[in-house]
């Protein structure tokens, strides 16, 4: 190995891109692995990115049949836009030194509250009511995400227990009002009102059909809202103190408290968005959730994948979105769609495993010494 | 007078699968590791359960042996959380994340390679509910404790005993204790941190697929997805909620188990009946959160748990 | 030769120091042998080698005559040598007999704990040494000189017959360090003997045998106490006298800018910590609160810059009562404060150093607007501060605070805490661990600050720097002040005996 490249694994700054990098690599052969254990073809995997991320679908490579399908990028951007939001909000409070384990359950509140706003004033104008929808998920969240900020900073629990058994009340909470509501089934509510519908006909018409919605607006003012707050503020500047070191940041007359409690808070409000998304873009009515459908939980992989910044929680979200997006393509042709969250959850492993890559760089980097 | 008998046996069975995972985890902390991957080791154990319950049924020591591996299988997959937590010193709670993620994935994936469906094929046949002659004639307790109930229940007391044993008893315990509060004191006199902490998150994962599989065993013909439905979480509660001791930690178990059956008896109990069903659900949760409210301040948990020990910081 | 240690030119090296080097040191039966040195002199690296922590890259250790080789601590307990830490090691909720059979438990037939036996050996032991425990309690519940009783009795009961003693008197009272001066006395009695790590001079001529003098690393000599003199040891410790001379302006104007009266602060434990705590501070002056480490200076520092609610009393400061203000709200009336502890409060070590160099001032203009930073007037500010105070980084204001050396870090602090010009400078240990060309520069920075008229409030625990940079000394023992003297008139002798409470100074008239 030359030593530029030893010098290049070696530093700090460069392995912070290298170890996410490495992490998703080590994550899709471990998916390869354990497909080819059970005799299934893995190339499988490749072509239904393929398709699943940028609409080519190789097997009519030839044929007469159109190579390229736009819904496969809206469904794959339709998939994307909830985890981004939620790795958005995983990162938001692990900046300030808190875990947001619960977006799951902040997801589902944005989700109840939408529809229940959405279903309640069935009459008023799309301008009235869809924003109304929008600041109701947001809400949902936020209420979801500022109980565990104020008990961690009031009675010091922590937040993430807290925030894992509020996913459960949150999910139970859900699936009674979505069946409480007139008109529901037991697994659905009524369609919500067009006026409540981020879905739109002509990014439908572009994408083949797919789903897509304007939802991809409230995920680039959401990221952007991040980056900003994040970086520019000197209210980002206060969380990233309180994150980094809290007695520092006690010590420059910082609220550690206060910081806390609007963190979790924010954090919520990412991830009632999420829900949002779902409730009144991906779907156009209320669900019952039998179990937790993992957008919170993917959250924390974007997040942790994306270094916890805005731009990394966007690449964190495509590519669990793509994941999310090839299921129906790999069950389709016989390989178990849980192969991606096997990868999903392996990826996880290895950048958990960060402190093992690292010395493995460190040992590349300094072999010439 | 029969119905209240019968939901304390139901409530005992109910409790079962909380209480022996919830010992694990009890371990697991005590050591000084936390173990938010319950729920999904409970998973392991519960699939590879269900699984090889349908493979070898017919046999009367069949259900044990289901059990048996599942067990096992909990065991061998702790051993990444144990090797990620304390070789490698990552984040404990992500790597618990981890786990239960993992353990949907996997476990779904195996069930549609081997039964080519997205859960496993029930079987027919699996623990029985048992009436013991003679003991079922005690007075009161014979009513609830030895009719129609599973040996199941009988195991998960007696692991209670042991684990309370082990724990205040044993030099094993005694260095376990004193590693979730002071690793450095523990390894000042000699005895091995990680050694003691890889025994413990064993001993959890052990205990939570042996946890999986009584559940899936008793209360289920078959594993799918939603099998195990939060308990690994409710069993994290009851630790808790029992403040990291074995007896309470029993309490808490039976108590989380009778919210379960109020579920099902609630239509036939007037004053429940007005009550939401997905309130009994969610009842473990809200309750914890209130306990770590309640108890927010008295320092119960062991001090060192969800710290890596490093030997270096002094 | 009755030695049952010999270290025999021991090197040790870390990244960038050597600690030890070339080491020898030895260990005769039955004595009480002192290592004296200052803070980073090597005693501490010394006495790990010896009790397996680290190994030493060169030399080699005798035990009894026999050449071993200590990989870890466990070989050092089973061939005798037990240590007592700075920090003890014990587990705050289980019980003093717990505790000292940690690891060693006796066991009965059932392969049960054997706690009784346990009980019973903890007190023989108890009984044996005059080291009187509870057995029953638990640790969290008993004071520190207790706990120490328990450190010991864990290494008697492992039968050590080589005590290591790091620092013990650290956190001691007067009395305990007579009782503890007792116990040791016993154990040689006894047959067993001590290495006692220190840098105190007092308890060396009170109960050493001999003296091993450390500096930077190297040994300088062992000499018999009895032979030896205190001056002469200190001049040993400290070697050629580093040059402090500081040329302070004369100022004879001052005016008072902070009174403190009454003054009570509680520690974690919730016991009075700092008590009847009276104090001024004055313009054009360096005040020092000198003491020994644990008599309630890190209570007093967070009291006085609110990081911890006081009690009781009053803080005036600039005509102001701040006692019950918020930090931001003090920092901004013109305190400034050097922590004591710079990695933990007084930088955030991931942030960049133009990050931290607004630590104090990031909310105000010119470094943001209505709450939106301004990177270039932050940049600029830092790079100013930089290139003034010469903090050496290598990529200047963009560094991270972590990769900067503790005296870089400290000249960092410094240059933030000093250049917002505050009216009280409050300096806690500023020049702890760090080598002497910082330590100088740190000394002038200070002393510039009170000859542009401004109060100094210093806290130290170095006798030399008390002594050369202050004006007055107040004196605190047991959280209060036991006397105020001009550092023109001051002795070492005469601090030593009002620090350690061996005698009351004269005290001025507060109104």
């Amino acid at each position: 190995m030359s030593n530029s490249f030893r010098a290049y694994v070696g530093n700090e700054k460069h392995q912070k891109v290298l170890i996410p990098i490495i992490s998703i690599v080590l994550g899709f052969i471990v998916g390869i692995i354990i497909m080819l254990f059970s005799q299934l073809n893995a190339g499988y995997l490749f072509t239904a990115l393929l398709r699943g991320v940028f609409g080519i679908n190789t097997k009519f490579i030839g044929t007469s049949r159109s190579v390229f399908n736009a819904r496969y990028i809206g469904e794959f951007l339709v998939s994307s836009m909830p985890l981004i939001l939620t790795g958005l909000s995983v990162a938001f409070a692990y900046r300030c030194g808190l875990f947001n384990i619960g977006a799951e359950g902040q997801v589902m509140m944005g989700s109840l509250f939408s529809i229940v706003v959405a279903l309640s004033f069935p009459g008023l104008p799309k301008v009235i009511l869809l924003p109304m929808v929008v600041i109701a998920g947001a809400l949902g969240g936020t209420i979801w995400g500022f109980i565990p900020g104020l008990l961690k900073a009031k009675y010091n629990v922590h937040e993430v227990v807290v925030t894992i058994m509020l996913n459960y009340v949150g999910l139970y909470f859900l699936n009674w009002t979505v069946k409480s509501l007139p008109g529901s089934s037991l697994v659905r509510t009524v369609d919500i009102p067009d006026a409540a519908w981020l879905g739109s006909d002509f990014l439908s018409d572009i994408t083949n059909n797919s789903r897509l919605h304007w939802g991809f607006i409230i995920v680039i003012i959401a990221v952007y809202a991040f980056y900003y707050i994040m970086n520019k503020t000197t209210f980002g500047y206060e969380l990233r103190a309180v994150g980094f070191n809290k007695d520092a940041a006690k010590y420059a007359g910082i609220n550690v408290n206060k910081n806390a409690i609007l963190a979790m808070t924010l954090s919520g409000t990412f991830a009632g968005l999420a829900g949002t998304l779902l409730t009144c873009g991906t779907f156009n009515y209320g669900r019952v959730i039998p179990a937790f459908e993992n957008y919170g939980f993917n959250g924390i992989v974007a997040a942790l994948v994306g270094g916890n910044t805005a731009i990394g929680s966007v690449l964190g979200g495509l590519l669990f979105g793509a994941l999310q997006a090839i299921q129906p393509i790999m069950q389709a042709n016989g390989i178990p769609r849980e192969i991606a969250i096997i990868i999903t959850s392996a990826i996880i492993i290895f950048v958990a495993m960060q402190n093992g890559i690292k010395s493995v760089l460190n040992k590349i980097g300094n072999k010439e010494a | 007078m029969d119905t209240f008998y019968g939901m304390l046996t139901l409530t005992l069975i109910y409790s079962t699968p909380i209480l022996v995972t919830a010992l694990g985890g009890m371990f697991c902390e005590k050591s000084g590791v936390v173990n938010i991957g319950l729920e999904g080791l409970m998973g392991f154990g519960a699939f590879t359960g269900a699984t090889v319950m349908y493979f070898v049924q017919g046999s009367a020591s069949g259900p044990y042996f289901a059990l048996l591996m599942g067990m096992l299988v909990g065991g061998i997959v702790s051993i990444l959380h144990a090797y990620m937590c304390i070789t490698l010193k990552s984040d404990q709670v992500i790597s618990g994340t981890a786990i239960n993620m993992f353990a949907t994935g996997v476990t779904i994936y195996m069930s549609q390679i081997i039964f080519g469906q997205q859960r496993t094929v029930a079987f027919n046949e699996s623990f029985t509910k048992t009436t013991y002659p003679l003991l079922s004639k005690i007075p009161f307790f014979g009513k609830f404790l030895f009719s129609n109930i599973y040996p199941t229940v009988f195991i998960a007391l007696i692991l209670v005993v042991i684990s309370w044993y082990v724990l205040y008893k044993t030099s094993f315990g005694l260095r376990l204790r004193a590693a979730g509060e002071n690793p450095h004191a523990v390894d000042s006199v000699g005895a091995n941190v990680t050694k003691i902490r890889y025994s413990a998150v064993i001993i959890s994962g052990l205990l939570s697929g042996l946890g999986g599989a009584m559940m899936i065993l008793t209360q289920d013909i078959q594993y799918t997805s939603v099998s195990i439905h939060g308990t690994g979480f409710i069993a994290m509660a009851a630790v808790i909620f029992g403040r990291w001791k074995p007896a309470p930690i029993l309490w808490a178990s039976l108590f989380f188990g009778l919210s379960q059956i109020l579920k099902i008896y609630s239509t036939s109990l007037g004053i429940f009946a007005a009550l939401p069903l997905e309130f009994f659900d969610s009842f473990p949760y809200i309750l914890t959160v209130i306990a770590l409210v309640v108890f927010s301040g008295k320092g119960v948990g062991p001090k060192s748990s969800g710290v890596p020990y490093d030997k270096g910081q002094r | 030769m009755n030695n049952v240690v010999e270290m025999k030119d021991i090197t040790k090296r870390f990244p960038g120091i050597i600690a030890n080097s070339h080491v020898n040191f030895d260990l005769r039966q039955g004595e009480i042998h002192a290592l004296l040195g200052e803070n980073g002199a090597g005693k501490s690296t010394l006495m790990s080698v010896l009790f397996g922590l680290y190994q030493a890259e060169e030399g080699e250790i005798l035990i009894r005559g026999e050449k071993v080789d200590i990989k870890d601590p466990n070989v050092a307990t089973k061939i005798g040598i037990g240590m007592v830490h700075q920090h003890f090691k014990l587990v705050h909720n289980l019980s003093i007999t717990e505790n000292i059979i940690l690891g060693v438990e006796p066991k009965n037939r059932w392969h049960q704990v054997d706690l009784k036996k346990g009980r019973a050996q903890v007190v023989a032991l108890s009984e044996k040494y005059g080291l009187t425990v509870d057995p029953d309690e638990l640790i969290e519940n008993i004071t520190v000189g207790m706990q120490q009783r328990v450190e010991i009795l864990k290494m008697l009961y492992r039968n050590s017959n080589i005590l290591i003693f790091d620092e013990p008197t650290a956190v001691l009272t007067p009395q305990e360090i007579d009782d503890l001066i007792i116990v040791m006395r016993n154990l040689v009695n006894e047959g067993k003997s001590i290495i006692l790590i220190t840098h105190k001079l007092k308890e060396i001529m009170a109960i050493a045998d001999r003296c091993t003098v450390l500096r930077r690393g190297e040994c300088i000599s062992t000499v018999e106490v009895a032979k030896s003199n205190p001056s002469e040891l200190a001049e040993m410790m400290v070697g050629r006298k580093v040059n402090l001379d500081l040329n302070k302006k004369e100022i004879d104007e001052h005016k008072t800018v902070m009174k403190i009266r009454n003054l009570s602060v509680k520690d974690s434990k919730g016991l009075d910590a700092v008590k009847n705590f009276n104090l001024d501070v004055r313009t054009g002056e360096i005040m020092c609160v000198a003491g020994i480490d644990g008599n309630g200076q890190s209570e007093l520092i967070q009291g006085i810059t609110g990081l911890t609610p006081c009690s009781g009393g009053t803080i005036e400061f600039l005509g102001k009562e701040i006692q019950n203000t918020k930090i931001r709200e003090r920092t901004e009336m013109g305190l400034g404060h050097i922590p004591e502890d710079r990695q933990k409060y007084g930088l955030v070590m991931d942030f960049d150093i133009k990050e931290n160099m607004v630590l104090q001032s990031y909310f105000k203009e010119p470094f943001s607007t209505h709450g939106k930073l301004n990177k270039e007037a932050i940049k600029e500010y830092s790079d100013r501060l930089v290139e003034e105070y010469d903090v050496r980084s290598s990529q200047g204001s963009d560094t991270t605070s972590r990769s900067l050396s503790g005296g870089n870090q400290q000249k960092a602090i410094i240059a933030r805490e000093v250049d917002r010009s505050p009216a009280l400078l409050l300096a806690a240990q500023p020049t702890r661990g760090l080598d002497v060309g910082a330590i100088e520069f740190i000394h002038k920075s200070i002393v510039a600050e009170r000859d542009k008229g401004k109060a100094v409030l210093l806290f130290s625990l170095e006798l030399e720097e008390v002594l050369s940079l202050s004006d007055k000394i107040a004196v605190i023992y047991e959280g209060e002040i036991v006397g105020v003297l001009d550092a023109k008139d001051a002795t070492e002798n005469e601090l030593g005996l009002l620090m350690s409470g061996a005698k009351k100074g004269d005290l001025p008239d507060y109104e």
